[in-house]
This record gives C-alpha cells, sequence and structure tokens, in this order.
C-alpha cells in the first residue's frame, strides 16, 4: 500500500437551507494514493462534486462541513487539516500543491484579463523568471494544439474548448501534487476530448503525482482511470481497481450501470436501472440504493449497509457483506 | 436518394441550406451553418434516423428548420409532399399533428408555473379535436401509459415535482397525443442520468414498432446512436459526410471524419490506441472552398483543397462524401 497525499476521515458536508441542511455527502472516508489518476463516477446530484469542493477548500455558503476531516500528508508528522485552515493559507496550496479544474472554464478566468497576464499573476513568488515560464507554456501550448495567439488574447475570444485547453494548462504549470478535474471535458467535442484526456494522462505519468477525475461518463474512467470511486446518493458505494471494477463489478448499482451501457458493434438489448435517484429531502431508511435494487432483502431497508473491505477494494452492499 | 417519388415520402429534405449571419451587415462574416442537405424518410416503413455531430455541425439548426422554427436560406422541406414553408393556416394544425418534437432539457420543456396534466390536456384539446373533458383524459392516459406512468401520478402536480427522467417521459408522453406519424428528438438523453437513459432510449425502440412512428434522434452520443438507429447521417461543419445503414457505417466507416470520431469514443472494453493531435482551426473549416474535413484529414491531397467532394453512392447502400470513394 503507498502512502496518501490527503485522507478524508468521516467527512460530512450540508447545503443550508432556511429550513435544515441538507447532507450531501455523508460519512465518507477515503484515502488518495501520492499518485495515480482516481476516477469518481456517480448521477447528477450524488455528491461527486461537492467533495471535490471540500478538498479543494471551495467551501463557501451554502457549502457547509458539518463534522469530519480533512487531512493533507496524513503520514507526516506535521499532517495538517484542511478544514482547520484559513482562506489566506489555503490559497498559497492553490496551483502549488493542488489545482482544480472546473466544468465551467468561464468562471476560473478573468474575463478583462489577458491569457498571459493570468499566467503571471500567478507566478509571483516563483523561482522561475518569465522567460522560463513563457518556455514552458509554449511546449504545453503546442501539445494542446493551441496557436501561440491565444496567449495574447482575453477569454472570451476563445472557443470553449479552447478555454478548457488553457486551464488545463494552468493547472499543470506549477507541477502540484494533486488536480482535481471536474468534468473537465463534458462540454467538449469526442475528437477534442480524447486528446485532453492523453495530454493529462501523460502529464500526470511524468509528474508523477495524483489526478482526480470526477465525470459520469464510465467510458472516460475505463480509458484513464487506475482507481475507481462509485458514489450514490451522497455515499461510497464501491471502490477499487479501475480494472477489476470493470471486469467484475460487484455492488449491484455498479453491476447495473456498467451493463445498461451499449456498445458500438454489439446489438444486445441493454435495460436502464428502474426507478431514480433519491432526493437528498427523502431519503429512504436503509441502503439508499434499495428502491431499485432487484437484490434488496429485508435488512435492505432498515439497515445502512456496513463497508466491506475485500483485497484491494471496498464495497457497501448487505448481500455482499 | 433521389428516385422516389414525392407522394412516397413522408420526409424529405432538399439541398436545405441555413446561412447566418454574425456581427453587423457592413463587417459582419456570413457563416453556413448547414450546407446543402438533403434526405429522406419513407412512408409506411417506421425508421429511426440518427443524425450525429459535434457541437457546431449544424445537427441541431436541422432540426429546428425541420420544426420550422427556422426558415431554410435555401432549398425545402416536403412533409408528404408538402412544403413545410408553404403552408395555409389551416394546414399548420395538421403540421404539429403529423412531426413532434422532444427537447434536450425536460425542466425547460416545461413551464414552471403550469401544472404538468394541464398541458397534456391542452395538448389534447387543441391537436386531437377533444370536444370534452372524458375523451381529453382518455387520450392523456393512453398516452402517458405507453411511457409507463399514468395519470393518477401526474394530475395536479407542477414540473418540479417529478424527476428529470419522468419529466422526460412525460415530453415523449406530450409529443404522443396527436399520434405524430415523425417525432424529431434533439438530444433527449443527453441531460437524462445514465443510469435512466436507457429506459427512454428503449421506449423509442418500442413506439416505433408499436405505433410506427420514425424518429429522427440528434444525437453527440454515437454508443446510443448506434444502439437504436437504422440510418445514420454523419455531419462536419454543416455538410453530411457519410450516410447509410447505422450498422455499416459505424462498424465499417470509410469517410476519414466518421473514422476519427468513432476512434475518439470513450468505449469499455476497448483501450484507445496511440495519441490524437489537437487543433485550433475551427473557423477556417467553415470557410473551406474545398472538404472541410481537409485540414485534419490524414489522406489529405491537394486536390481535396480546392473542390468540395460531393456526396457519393456505394454498392453498399451508403453515400460518402470522401474523393477516396
Amino acid at each position: 500500500m503507498c502512502a496518501s497525499v490527503m485522507n478524508v476521515i468521516d467527512l460530512v458536508a450540508a447545503y443550508q437551507t432556511s429550513e435544515r441542511n441538507i447532507v450531501v455527502v455523508d460519512r465518507l472516508n477515503l484515502s488518495l494514493p501520492k499518485t495515480g489518476i482516481i476516477g469518481i463516477a456517480g448521477e447528477s446530484g450524488c455528491g461527486k462534486t461537492t467533495l471535490i469542493k471540500v478538498l479543494y477548500g471551495l467551501i463557501e455558503p451554502p457549502l457547509k462541513v458539518l463534522s469530519g476531516d480533512v487531512l493533507i500528508r496524513p503520514d507526516n508528522e506535521n499532517a495538517l487539516s484542511l478544514l482547520k485552515m484559513s482562506e489566506k493559507e489555503i490559497n498559497r496550496l492553490r496551483w502549488r500543491f493542488f489545482s482544480y479544474i472546473p466544468q465551467a472554464s468561464m468562471s476560473v478566468l478573468n474575463p478583462v484579463m489577458r491569457i498571459e497576464d493570468q499566467f503571471f499573476d500567478q507566478m509571483v513568488g516563483e523561482k522561475v523568471g518569465k522567460s522560463e515560464l513563457r518556455k514552458q507554456l509554449s511546449e504545453y501550448l503546442n501539445r494542446m494544439g493551441l496557436p501561440h495567439e491565444v496567449l495574447r488574447s482575453y477569454p472570451h475570444q476563445l472557443s470553449g474548448g479552447m478555454r478548457q485547453r488553457v486551464i488545463i494548462i494552468m493547472a499543470l504549470l506549477f507541477q502540484p501534487r494533486i488536480i482535481f478535474a471536474d468534468e473537465p471535458t463534458t462540454a467538449l467535442d469526442v475528437v477534442v476530448q480524447r486528446g485532453i484526456l492523453e495530454m493529462m494522462r501523460d502529464a500526470q505519468r511524468s509528474l508523477k503525482n495524483l489526478l482526480v477525475v470526477v465525470t459520469h461518463d464510465m467510458g472516460m474512467h475505463y480509458q484513464i482511470s487506475d482507481f475507481m470511486v462509485m458514489m450514490y446518493s451522497g455515499k461510497i458505494v464501491e471502490t477499487g481497481n479501475a480494472e477489476e471494477i470493470f471486469k467484475d463489478p460487484l455492488h449491484p448499482y455498479t453491476k447495473m450501470l456498467i451493463s445498461s451501457l451499449p456498445r458500438i458493434g454489439d446489438k444486445l438489448k441493454r435495460e436502464g436501472i428502474k426507478g431514480s435517484p433519491p432526493s437528498f429531502y427523502n431519503l429512504p431508511q436503509g441502503c439508499r440504493f434499495h428502491p431499485r435494487c432487484p437484490y434488496a432483502v429485508p435488512i435492505c431497508r432498515k439497515e445502512e449497509p456496513p463497508v466491506v473491505n475485500i483485497n484491494n477494494r471496498s464495497v457497501s452492499c448487505h448481500i455482499i457483506g | 436518394m433521389e428516385t422516389e417519388t414525392p407522394q412516397s415520402l413522408l420526409l424529405k429534405a432538399e439541398n436545405l441550406t441555413k446561412v447566418f449571419r454574425i456581427g453587423g451587415i457592413v463587417l459582419g462574416t456570413r457563416l453556413t451553418a448547414v450546407d446543402n442537405v438533403s434526405f429522406y424518410l419513407e412512408h409506411g416503413k417506421s425508421k429511426i434516423m440518427s443524425i450525429v455531430g459535434e457541437s457546431g455541425c449544424g445537427k441541431t439548426t436541422l432540426a429546428k428548420m425541420m420544426l420550422r422554427i427556422l426558415e431554410p436560406t435555401g432549398g425545402k422541406i416536403l412533409l408528404e409532399g408538402r412544403d413545410i414553408f408553404k403552408l395555409k393556416k389551416k394546414q399548420e394544425k395538421w403540421f404539429k399533428q403529423t412531426i413532434q418534437p422532444i427537447f434536450q432539457n425536460p425542466l425547460e420543456a416545461f413551464n414552471p408555473l403550469i401544472r404538468v396534466d394541464d398541458y397534456l390536456f391542452n395538448t389534447a384539446t387543441n391537436l386531437c379535436d377533444a370536444s370534452n373533458k372524458e375523451e381529453a383524459i382518455k387520450i392523456v392516459d393512453e398516452s402517458l401509459s405507453s411511457v409507463g406512468l399514468d395519470l393518477e401520478r401526474v394530475i395536479g402536480k407542477f414540473p418540479r415535482e417529478f424527476s428529470g427522467g419522468e419529466l422526460q417521459r412525460m415530453s415523449v408522453a406530450r409529443a404522443l397525443i396527436p399520434k405524430p406519424k415523425i417525432i424529431i428528438a434533439d438530444e433527449p438523453v443527453s441531460n437524462v442520468d445514465a443510469s435512466i437513459r436507457m429506459n427512454i432510449v428503449n421506449l423509442f425502440l418500442d413506439l416505433k414498432s408499436k405505433y410506427n412512428i420514425s424518429f429522427i434522434y440528434i444525437t453527440h452520443d454515437l454508443s446510443t446512436a448506434y444502439y437504436i438507429s437504422d440510418l445514420i447521417a454523419i455531419m462536419y461543419r454543416g455538410s453530411i459526410v457519410e450516410y447509410g445503414s447505422a450498422e455499416i457505417v459505424m462498424t465499417d466507416p470509410l469517410h476519414p471524419y466518421t473514422e476519427t470520431l468513432l476512434q475518439a469514443v470513450p468505449r469499455i472494453g476497448e483501450k484507445w490506441d496511440g495519441k490524437i493531435k489537437l487543433s485550433g482551426i475551427e473557423v477556417k473549416e467553415f470557410e473551406a472552398t474545398g472538404c472541410k474535413f481537409s485540414f485534419r484529414c490524414p489522406y489529405v491531397k491537394d486536390s481535396c483543397r480546392q473542390k468540395r467532394p460531393p456526396l457519393t453512392a456505394l454498392k453498399d447502400g451508403r453515400e460518402v462524401a470522401c474523393f477516396r470513394y
């Protein structure tokens, strides 16, 4: 087992409404290894984006952490708790220790600043000179298929695909230890998507850091993830080596989701999962998947399933446990 | 493609072109979003035809023209032989009874302040001439049950009380009320969760065989397109570059663009092989005089840059716009 770069301990995160707190990440435990590509999968509203926001320290109202902890470099003697750090301290970690690629690229770039200046702006306090940074930038631009004029443009002059590539370059530039990417290519065309994912994978392999990719697209996970975290309704239902999860999914949700996906060249009839994910306002008792699960037994309706570890995998299901 | 007589055709698009003006009249440029596109659907043989392409390929513009939301700059669309842009006032109802839309975001398709059942009843009264409440209830109940819902569950409720999957079923039910011959579905499952997506897609297959409805399925998702389509048209920068049976086109693509597209799909069970090169030439491609794919094509020759390849019919029934064939 390799050392971890970040540990999530019993994390509970909620959105505050006028009436009560809506818990969307519920008692979550996860250990992020120092190197590799971790894929987080789940449907919209399963809490995957909220989890990433907490891990990146983007905890702004109405989002609130109710309990639990996020430890940085937990194996070190001077491990830090992200949740106890001030905004200023977290800012110092951003782009250097960890970076974040959000789905909507426009929200990260300053609309009234040239791309080049935004890069230099991040450089304050950095030892490398402008010329060295320019050299590095031009290498990344070439790899991303972006013309150099991009540096002199304003964000609105670029297409969505180009902006997303600029953000990815920015996220890679200072070689951070963790890169969080939340649906990094969802708005893009498949051909561009493939190019960008391959480039991110190559960068991860050469930097030997950790890339956390959040997407609902299981095909993307199959292509790039080493390790998978399956989420359903605010909980982790299954984790494991990506290859094993695709070959032999254990949790009924993972199993049914993977077998529902149509494949080109295979006309086999595919069935979706009946029903829909529960609302956080009205969660079912017991296992949250039980109303849609064909294998549900009485205990599933009463008690939450425990997390069971089998070799390098974990699964949260009464039938498997 | 042009051998059929117009009467035997359910829907025919003939040399459809749509040009948008970008910017001012003096300094603006023109962008050909749909460029000389032709296809048809036959009467009596319900088919699912997919129009597939990336964002900006003109697929949604094409859908909007088929629904009379946008008027074409050139060419025409014939529905059962009638030009849909030259309809008389009386024929507009017939148009809505024959062709119905399903849109991408079900939450936007329903007005949040109007009860869902009101929508359905209004459609029944306006398009099916239901003269009394009982008749309307019968029609609505029937269409709801064909999508796996029932009136009891829907009555008196507002759109926000349903999940995305249920709402999308409801918009299918609404489209079914006038018993249309064609449904145009523009990205109907891209806003629906993966676990529910197949239920909607299977519903289309079901409706096709049960009610003889033809579908035009507009999507960027090649896997579901392969799963449900009989026919497929691959669009690139406003033009159809390959057209034919979905099975043939998607398992043995000929046009270099179709090939590139299929290679980029993140498939399960088959890892990507080699690397793809990214480029930033999007705008140039729309204005190209020759083949629009020539900037990226691995097989490009000088002649490709000068002249645009026409769609050419091949022995296996498909059509390809590439000088190599």
